[in-house]
């Protein structure tokens, strides 16, 4: 868990760090864009590296709660979890889901689209019709113009950002690095699990306004 | 003060249990929660009923006997004590306390709020120990200089009276602050250099195979253990694993 949770965390600040481009200049961020999406390592090493940390880690968390709940065959008639720990660490299974859900309306969103023109149509120039250069930062403006993706995108953000609140210091915890370092770690996770959704629900919010 | 309890009565492992109601009147806010519990007894004997079992011994913190879920938590509402340290002035006339065993597979229920806990032992057995023959060749407590830091940082984890709250407070069932502080103990100190590899490797295995779950680090073990064993115990457990697998 620990380990694929670290490659994704690297993935959401690489991520973010693009998407932010399209904010700061558009220009930028086709360029990156295409890039991303025509370099043969990206696309044939990287991205197949992405999906399997993604699918693992969906899986590992899946097993991981059954194992655990198998631990405890009788459940308490009181049980006050909230004297001991915070929502977040015992709801990640929740919070988790929600990202899964995410995922699936993010996937039909970008990538679907992205593998049917790139894969099935062959199509690698990053153009369309109408638009002039790339398309990407086109179809990122179009995809925020109805407000129920937005909302959609902002609550998953926030669901993101408590699984992070809890995930980043456990995934360094788990690996044994939490040790004398703990209140380092914590107010680093904390600044990590506030910056990244806030990042994404800006760029979702700044779109939808301004376009 | 005056009290509700809701006591969990199983009559042995292999009958189902339930929750029970029970009164107590005039107790006092000085006694031990355990004290409590023996006025509720004596009550029950006097009316020919059958006692609540539970387990006791030393009733000053050390042993790790008294086990009882108290409320929602491992040994009650304090902080740092174990139940028979708990006292009645954490509650106020006319609550109702719900009292149960810990809950985990590994765990078994033996009667009432007493379970098996020799699950700790079997880990235990597998490495929580030095092979060296220290009867009647013990050495001069100098002749092995030993940094300060270490040497507490061993005592704290010795301190791990194996009670067995980490498990039933950690929503996973989750033995690792307890098998951290065995595997820290002797980690920490040169004479448990030599079965380092094998004494986590094993405990490890043996800890799995009594079907306790995994750690996600909730931290909820080391709020509610009575002798403050910190998470830090389990990351070095972690990182000793890793180094003996490699």
């Amino acid at each position: 868990m620990a380990l694929s949770a670290f490659f994704l965390m690297f993935f959401l600040l690489q991520h973010l760090s693009i998407n932010i481009l399209s904010v700061l200049s558009p220009e930028t961020f086709n360029e990156v864009s295409h890039f991303m999406g025509t370099n043969p390592i990206v696309q044939f090493a990287l991205q197949p590296v992405l999906i399997f940390a993604v699918v693992f880690h969906f899986v590992m968390g899946f097993v991981l709660e059954l194992r655990n709940s198998r631990a405890r065959n009788v459940s308490y008639a009181k049980n006050n979890g909230a004297a001991n720990s915070t929502w977040m660490s015992r709801n990640m299974i929740w919070t988790g889901l929600t990202i899964l859900a995410f995922i699936g309306l993010h996937f039909i969103d970008f990538w679907f689209p992205e593998i049917n023109t790139k894969f099935i149509q062959g199509d690698w120039s990053g153009t369309m019709q109408g638009v002039d250069g790339f398309r990407y930062h086109e179809e990122l403006v179009h995809k925020f113009a109805h407000p129920a993706r937005v909302i959609a995108y902002v609550v998953s953000f926030i669901f993101l950002g408590l699984h992070l609140a809890h995930g980043f210091t456990s995934a360094f915890q788990s690996m044994g690095g939490t040790a004398g370092r703990k209140k380092t770690l914590q107010t680093i996770g904390k600044a990590y699990s506030i910056i990244i959704p806030a990042g994404f629900i800006f760029i979702a919010i700044y779109h939808h306004f301004n376009h | 003060m005056n009290l509700t309890l809701k006591i969990w009565r199983q009559k042995d492992s292999k009958t189902k249990g339930q929750m029970v109601d029970y009164k107590v009147t005039e107790i006092s806010e000085h006694m031990s929660f355990l004290e409590m519990m023996d006025v509720l007894n004596e009550q029950l004997v006097n009316s020919g009923e059958e006692p609540v079992a539970f387990d006791h011994d030393c009733r000053e913190g050390i042993c790790g006997m008294c086990s009882m879920y108290i409320n929602g938590e491992a040994h009650g509402p304090d902080r740092g004590v174990t139940t028979c340290q708990l006292h009645m002035r954490m509650f106020k006339d006319g609550d109702t306390i719900t009292i149960e065993p810990w809950r985990a597979a590994a765990f078994p229920v033996i009667k009432d709020l007493v379970v098996n806990r020799s699950a700790f032992d079997r880990i235990q057995h597998a490495g929580g120990y030095i092979s060296v023959n220290t009867s009647g060749n013990t050495q001069d407590a100098n002749s092995i200089p030993i940094s300060k830091h270490a040497a507490d940082t061993a005592m704290d984890a010795a301190t791990c009276i194996g009670c067995g709250a980490c498990v039933a407070t950690c929503k996973n069932s989750s033995a690792m602050l307890f098998v951290g502080a065995k595997v820290s103990q002797y980690a920490l100190l040169p004479q448990g250099q030599v079965e380092a590899a094998d004494r986590v490797r094993n405990m490890v295995a043996q800890m799995d195979l009594e079907g306790f779950g995994n750690c996600t680090n909730t931290g909820a073990c080391e709020v509610e253990c009575p002798k403050g064993i910190s998470l830090d115990n389990i990351a070095r457990m972690n990182r000793e694993l890793m180094k003996a697998s490699i």
